[in-house]
C-alpha cells in the first residue's frame, strides 16, 4: 500500500478557492448584472450635526429620489445591549430630522448608472440647520455638551467599572508609571468595499439581497427586523467576499436602503461602496484613549493596572454587535496575559459626531495590548531591567495551565514566557543590545520592542449570554453530504473572505472521512442552502464551524460503516474508514461504492440501515464554551531617523501558538496579513476629523496604508499546544496578527528614543508625533539644564 | 464616486488642441496622461464638459535636441525619462528623479508637462526642474511664448496659462560633465507624495550654484546661491557637518511652514540633498 501524503489536519495545503481568486474569476457583489438593475448613489449630510430644515427634490426627479418620508414604516436600526445602564441609538436607514455624523445618509438616488444617479445627487438641495458638533469623546462628556441623541441625559452610551482585588498591595509600590495612551481613529480598508444588490423573486416571494458580508443568517434577521418582513421571506447570499474585518458584520443602512428598494419596487438595485464613502462614513475604529497607571515592585513584578479608558463609539450603536462590544472587552482584558493581585477599570462608550465605531480584527484586544505592554515597557526602563524579562517574570506559567486570571477569564493551555524566550532567541536579542552600543552607522537609532497577548476567540454562549446583544451563539451546525459519486458536500453557516475555509474545512473532512479534498466542496454564505450560523467574527469558524464538520463526519463515518460493511459482508464493528474508504480485513469499499449502494442500488442494503442516509446535519459547541487562548509574542526591530521622524522596520518575529493548526499555511497567511494591518495601525493609517466633524482623510492620498515596501519580510516561528477543550486541540487565531504590532513597534520606537529622552504613546506613530516627541524631550532636557 | 457628463477629444496637431480649447472655452481641459485628473474627475473636484486629450499629438512626445539644451515634448512619461528612452541634459540626473516618481503604473502614464501643470507642490518634477531652472514652451493661437518655470507656477495648482494656452514643451539646458545633483526627498510611504524635498545644483563651469526647497505650501522657494553653503566655515578643509548643520539651520529658519518641525524637515531634506554634493 503506498503511502499518501498528508492532506488532513496538519497540511500545509495550497488553497483551493486560490485558483479561482487569483485568476480573477471570483465573483463578488460588484460582479452580478441583471436585466433592469438600477444604481444607487447616495445623497449624504455635508455637516456633522444639524437638523434637517428640508430636502427639496426636483420635480422631474420624482420617483428616482428617496428621502425617510419615503420610507415610513421601515424601523429604525437598534442594537441594544442588556449591561445596565446601557443606552440604545435609533439608527433610521435615511436620516429623520437630525443628522449625526458627516457622512450620514440623507436621500437615495436611482438611475441607470451609478454616473448618472450622482448626477441626481447634485441636483437633490438639502437644507440643514447647523447643531454644535461632539468631535472627541472630552468635549461630549462636558456636562453642558449637546445631545447627540437628543432624549438622552448624557452622551454616554455604556459606563463600566470593575475592581479587583486588595488596593492596599498598591500602597508600597516601588514603581509607579503614569501614561495617558492613544489610538486613533482609522478605517479598515478591505480591498473590497461594501455592496448590496437586491432583488424581488416573484416566484418564490422572496427578496433576494446579495451582500458583501460576514453573517448572512444575521442579515437576514436584521432585515426582517427591519422590513417588517418574516424571516422566511428574505434570502440572503454573501458570494466572494474581498476581505472584511468586523467592518462587514454589521447591518448597515445601506444595506436596508437597497432591500427596501427592492422589496417596494420589485426591481433590481445596487450600491457599492466607493472608497471616499469607505474612508469618511463607514468602518471607522480602534479609537481608545487611556489613562492608565501601572505599579509593581523595584524588579517589575506587577502589583497592579488602575485604567480609565473612554472609547469614541461615534454617533450609532451598531448591529448586531452595539456601542458596547469594545468597551466592555477593554475592561475584561486589560491585563492581557499577565498575573497580578490587583486591577481596577472604568470605561466609558462616548457617543460623538462621528461614524459609528465597528469592531475590527483584533476588536478591542489591538489597544488593550498597545496600553499594557506600553505600560510594562516603561515599568521595565524604571526597574532598568530587560522588558523581555520583566514579561517573563510577570505572565502566566504553564504550570498553572488552565488558569483563571484576575478578571475571571479562562486561560485554557500553553506556555506563554516560551514565546517570549523564542521571540529573544529569533530575533537575537543579545547581538541587537550590542549593536545598539556601538557608534552608530548612519544616524539611525536602533530600538528593539517586544509585545505579548493573549486572544480570546471563540467564546460562545456563557460569554455573550451575559452582554444581552442581539447575537448571542449558541451550536454551531455544519451538514455533511456524501454525493452520489462517492465525493462530500459540506455546508456551514459561517462564510470565508479570506480565511481559505474552502481548503481547511476539507482537510478537517478528510482527517475523518478520508476523502480527498479536491473532491469536497464547500457550500457557505447562503441563508437557503446553511444551517444557521451567528457567522465568520471572533476567530471563531476553524473552533465552531471545524467541530461541527468534525461531528457531522464523524456520523457520516458510521453510518458508511454500516453499509460498507454490508457490502463487504463483514460487520460494521469489525471495519474501519479511511482514506476515503470502509476497510476489512478481507478488502475495502469506497466512498463511491457506498454512496451509490444508498442512493442507486437501495436493493443491496442492510436491513439494519439507519434511514437518516448519507447526510447529516450536526451540531457542536466545545466542552468549555469561553473561548480558546491563543497567544503571541512579537518582537520588532526598528531604525528610527531622528531628522524625520522615519522608522524602519528592520525585522520582525511572531512566536505564535494558535493550538492545534489545521493548515499552517493558512495560519502563516493569516498572520501576515494581520500583522501588515497591525503595521497600519502602529505607523500609518488614521481618519482624522477636525473640531467640525469633518474627515480630513477621505481617499488613499491622505489615508496611508502601508504597501509592499513598508512590510518588511515577517518571520514566523509556529509553538502548537493543543486546547484541551476543543475538538482536534484548534483555537482560533484569525485575529492575532493585527492585535501586536502596534505595540511590538511603538515599545522598540521607544526602546531607539531612550537616550533622547522621548516616548511615544499614540498610534500612529507619524514622524511629526515621533518628532514632537523629541522636540518636548528636548526642550524639557534644555529646562532642566537652565534650573 | 464617478465623473460628471463630459466630452473626450483626443486631437493629433497642437492647432486642433488649441481649437478645440477655444471652443470649450472655460469648460475645456487638457488631459496629458490624467494620473491627477484621473482621480479629481472621479471625486468631481473637475468637472469639464471637455476634455482634449494632448497625448496623441506627435509633436509633443518628441526629443529636439539644441547646441546647449534639450527640449522635451510635454506628453514625455517619466517612465521614458526612467528607462533612459530620452537623452538626459542632466547627467543622469532626470533619470534618477523620474525613477522615484509615485509607481511605476504612474509612471507609465503620467508626464513631465502634466505633472508641472498640475503644480503640486510636492511634485518631483516641480522642484528639480526648478532646480535646473528649466524653460517652458507653451502653445498659444498665436504660435508659443516662453517662461521660467520659476515664473510659471504662481502657487500651490496655480500655474500661468492663460485660456487658450497649454503647455507643449520642457527646455533643459546641458550642464558640464561635472556638474553635481543632489536630491533629497522624505515620503511617509514609498510612492506617496512627499513631506519634505530639496534639490541642489552645482555647476562651477556654467556658475550655477542652486538650491531649492519643494514640498512648500506653495511654489518652491529658492536659494540663487549657495556657495556659502558649500564651505564648512569659510575653510575648504573644514568638515561637511558643519556645512551641512549651517546649511540646515539656514533652510529650518527661513520660517517656510508655520510649524516649526516641518521647518525642521525641510532644513533636513535640503542639508541631504546638499551632502550629495559635497560629499
Amino acid at each position: 500500500m503506498n503511502e499518501r501524503a498528508n492532506v488532513g489536519i496538519g497540511a500545509r495545503l495550497p488553497r483551493k478557492e486560490d485558483d479561482r481568486l487569483m485568476r480573477g474569476r471570483g465573483l463578488f457583489v460588484g460582479d452580478i448584472s441583471m436585466p433592469g438593475l438600477q444604481d444607487v448613489a447616495f445623497l449624504r449630510s455635508p455637516l456633522a450635526h444639524g437638523r434637517i430644515v428640508s430636502v427639496d427634490v426636483p420635480e422631474d426627479c420624482a420617483g428616482r429620489v428617496f428621502t425617510s418620508a419615503d420610507m415610513a414604516g421601515v424601523k429604525p436600526i437598534r442594537a441594544v445591549s442588556g449591561l445596565p445602564g446601557f443606552k440604545p441609538s435609533s439608527q433610521p436607514p435615511l436620516a429623520t430630522g437630525t443628522v449625526r455624523f458627516a457622512g450620514e445618509l440623507v436621500a437615495m438616488c436611482v438611475d441607470e448608472n451609478r454616473a448618472q444617479a450622482e448626477d441626481l445627487v447634485s441636483r437633490v438641495n438639502v437644507d440643514i440647520e447647523a447643531l454644535p458638533v461632539l468631535a472627541d469623546t472630552g468635549t461630549a462628556q462636558a456636562v453642558d455638551a449637546v445631545r447627540v441623541h437628543e432624549d438622552w441625559a448624557d452622551n454616554i452610551y455604556l459606563e463600566t467599572k470593575i475592581e479587583k482585588g486588595d488596593r492596599a498591595v498598591l500602597d508600597n509600590a516601588a514603581i509607579k508609571v503614569e501614561r495617558e495612551i492613544r489610538l486613533s481613529r482609522q478605517c479598515m480598508a478591505p480591498l473590497e468595499g461594501k455592496g448590496t444588490v437586491a432583488w424581488w423573486d416573484s416566484r418564490l416571494d422572496q427578496l433576494v439581497v446579495y451582500t458583501s458580508t460576514q453573517l448572512p443568517h444575521m442579515m437576514r434577521t436584521g432585515l426582517a427586523e427591519c422590513l417588517g418582513l418574516e424571516e422566511r421571506q428574505i434570502h440572503v447570499v454573501a458570494p466572494d467576499v474581498g476581505g472584511a474585518f468586523g467592518f462587514k458584520c454589521i447591518l448597515q443602512p445601506e444595506e436596508v436602503c437597497i432591500a427596501w428598494l427592492a422589496m417596494t419596487r420589485r426591481r433590481p438595485f445596487r450600491w457599492l461602496e466607493d472608497r471616499r464613502e469607505h474612508l469618511v462614513a463607514a468602518a471607522n475604529t480602534r479609537e481608545h484613549h487611556y489613562r492608565i497607571t501601572g505599579y509593581a515592585d523595584a524588579e517589575g513584578r506587577l502589583l497592579g493596572i488602575e485604567a480609565d479608558v473612554a472609547v469614541d463609539v461615534g454617533a450609532y450603536s451598531v448591529w448586531p454587535f452595539s456601542a458596547c462590544l469594545e468597551s466592555a472587552q477593554i475592561a475584561s482584558i486589560l491585563p492581557g496575559p499577565y498575573v497580578m493581585p490587583y486591577y481596577a477599570c472604568r470605561t466609558v462608550s462616548v457617543a460623538t459626531n462621528k461614524p459609528p465605531f465597528t469592531p475590527y480584527r483584533g476588536v478591542a484586544r489591538t489597544g488593550v495590548c498597545f496600553a499594557i505592554e506600553l505600560i510594562v515597557d516603561a515599568i521595565a526602563r524604571e526597574a532598568g531591567r530587560e522588558p523581555s524579562q520583566v514579561r517573563l517574570d510577570n505572565l502566566v506559567r504553564p504550570e498553572q495551565m488552565p488558569f483563571t486570571n484576575i478578571t475571571g477569564k479562562l486561560f485554557d493551555s500553553g506556555d506563554y514566557p516560551e514565546s517570549v524566550r523564542k521571540a529573544v532567541e529569533a530575533i537575537d536579542l543579545p547581538a541587537l543590545r550590542a549593536r545598539q552600543g556601538s557608534a552608530g552607522d548612519d544616524g539611525r537609532l536602533l530600538g528593539i520592542g517586544f509585545a505579548t497577548y493573549c486572544e480570546q476567540a471563540a467564546h460562545g454562549t456563557t460569554v455573550y449570554s451575559g452582554w444581552g446583544i442581539p447575537m448571542v451563539p449558541g451550536f454551531e451546525q455544519a451538514t455533511a453530504r456524501v454525493t452520489p459519486d462517492g465525493g462530500l458536500e459540506l455546508r456551514i453557516g459561517v462564510h470565508s473572505h479570506g480565511q481559505g475555509m474552502e481548503t481547511s474545512m476539507a482537510q478537517v473532512a478528510n482527517e475523518i472521512l478520508g476523502i480527498d479534498p479536491a473532491q469536497i466542496n464547500l457550500v457557505h454564505g447562503d441563508t437557503a442552502l446553511t444551517p444557521y450560523s451567528t457567522g465568520t467574527w471572533g476567530s471563531r469558524s476553524m473552533v465552531m464551524a471545524g467541530g461541527a464538520v468534525s461531528r457531522a463526519c464523524e456520523i457520516i463515518a458510521e453510518r458508511a460503516k454500516v453499509i460498507g460493511a454490508h457490502l463487504l459482508q463483514s460487520s460494521p464493528d469489525q471495519v474501519t474508514v479511511s482514506d476515503g474508504k470502509v476497510m476489512a480485513a478481507g478488502g475495502s469499499v469506497t466512498f463511491a461504492e457506498i454512496a451509490n449502494a444508498w442512493y442507486k442500488r437501495p436493493e443491496t442494503l442492510p436491513a439494519d440501515v439507519a434511514p437518516e442516509g448519507l447526510e447529516v446535519t450536526a451540531g457542536y459547541k466545545p466542552k468549555v464554551d469561553s473561548g480558546t487562548f491563543s497567544y503571541a509574542t512579537h518582537a520588532a526591530v526598528v531604525a528610527v531617523d531622528p531628522e524625520f521622524g522615519a522608522v524602519d522596520i528592520l525585522d520582525y518575529v511572531v512566536v505564535e501558538d494558535g493550538g492545534t493548526l489545521v493548515n499552517p499555511l493558512i495560519v502563516d497567511g493569516q498572520i501576515l496579513g494581520g500583522v501588515a494591518q497591525g503595521i497600519g495601525t502602529a505607523l500609518y493609517e488614521e481618519s482624522p476629523y477636525n473640531a467640525d466633524g469633518q474627515p480630513l482623510a477621505s481617499t488613499f492620498m491622505d489615508y496611508i496604508i502601508p504597501g509592499p515596501c513598508e512590510v518588511p519580510d515577517i518571520r514566523i516561528v509556529h509553538m502548537e499546544t493543543p486546547s484541551p477543550f476543543t475538538a482536534h486541540g484548534v483555537k482560533g487565531i484569525g485575529e492575532g496578527g493585527a492585535i501586536a504590532p502596534p505595540a511590538a513597534i511603538a515599545n522598540a520606537i521607544n526602546d531607539a528614543l531612550r537616550p533622547l529622552g522621548a516616548e511615544v504613546a499614540t498610534t500612529p506613530v507619524t514622524p511629526h508625533r515621533l518628532l514632537s516627541a523629541i522636540a518636548e524631550a528636548r526642550a524639557k532636557a534644555a529646562g532642566a539644564v537652565a534650573q | 464616486m464617478k465623473p460628471v457628463d463630459f466630452r473626450y477629444s483626443r486631437p493629433g496637431t497642437i492647432p486642433e488642441a488649441i481649437e478645440l480649447l477655444n471652443e470649450g472655452a472655460g469648460g475645456a481641459k487638457i488631459m496629458a496622461g490624467g494620473q491627477s485628473l484621473g482621480p479629481m474627475l472621479n471625486l468631481r473636484l473637475a468637472q469639464p464638459e471637455q476634455i482634449v486629450d494632448i497625448t496623441a499629438i506627435p509633436a509633443l512626445t518628441m526629443v529636439t535636441e539644441e547646441r546647449d539644451a534639450v527640449v522635451f515634448g510635454a506628453c514625455i512619461t517619466h517612465a521614458a525619462f526612467e528607462d533612459g528612452r530620452v537623452p538626459d541634459p542632466a547627467n543622469g540626473f532626470l533619470r534618477r528623479v523620474a525613477g522615484g516618481i509615485a509607481y511605476r503604473a504612474v509612471r507609465n502614464r503620467g508626464t513631465i508637462g502634466g505633472s508641472l501643470v498640475h503644480a503640486d507642490p510636492a511634485a518631483d518634477w516641480i522642484t528639480t526642474l526648478t532646480a535646473l531652472d528649466a524653460e517652458l514652451i507653451v502653445a498659444t493661437a498665436q504660435g508659443e511664448r516662453r517662461v521660467a518655470l520659476e515664473a510659471f507656477m504662481m502657487m500651490a495648482f496655480g500655474v500661468h496659462l492663460d485660456d487658450g494656452e497649454f503647455l507643449a514643451g520642457i527646455r533643459i539646458r546641458k550642464f558640464s560633465p561635472a556638474a553635481r545633483f543632489g536630491y533629497y526627498k522624505f515620503c511617509r510611504k514609498r510612492g506617496e507624495f512627499a513631506e519634505a524635498m530639496a534639490a541642489v545644483v552645482i555647476d562651477p563651469a556654467l556658475n550655477i550654484y542652486r538650491g531649492v526647497i519643494g514640498a512648500t505650501q506653495s511654489r518652491p522657494l529658492v536659494l540663487d546661491d549657495i556657495r556659502d553653503l558649500l564651505r564648512g566655515g569659510g575653510e575648504s578643509s573644514a568638515p561637511n557637518g558643519a556645512a551641512l548643520a549651517r546649511a540646515r539651520d539656514r533652510v529650518a529658519d527661513l520660517g517656510i511652514d508655520d510649524d516649526p518641525i516641518t521647518d525642521a524637515m525641510h532644513g533636513n531634506a535640503f542639508a541631504r540633498a546638499l551632502e550629495q554634493v559635497i560629499a
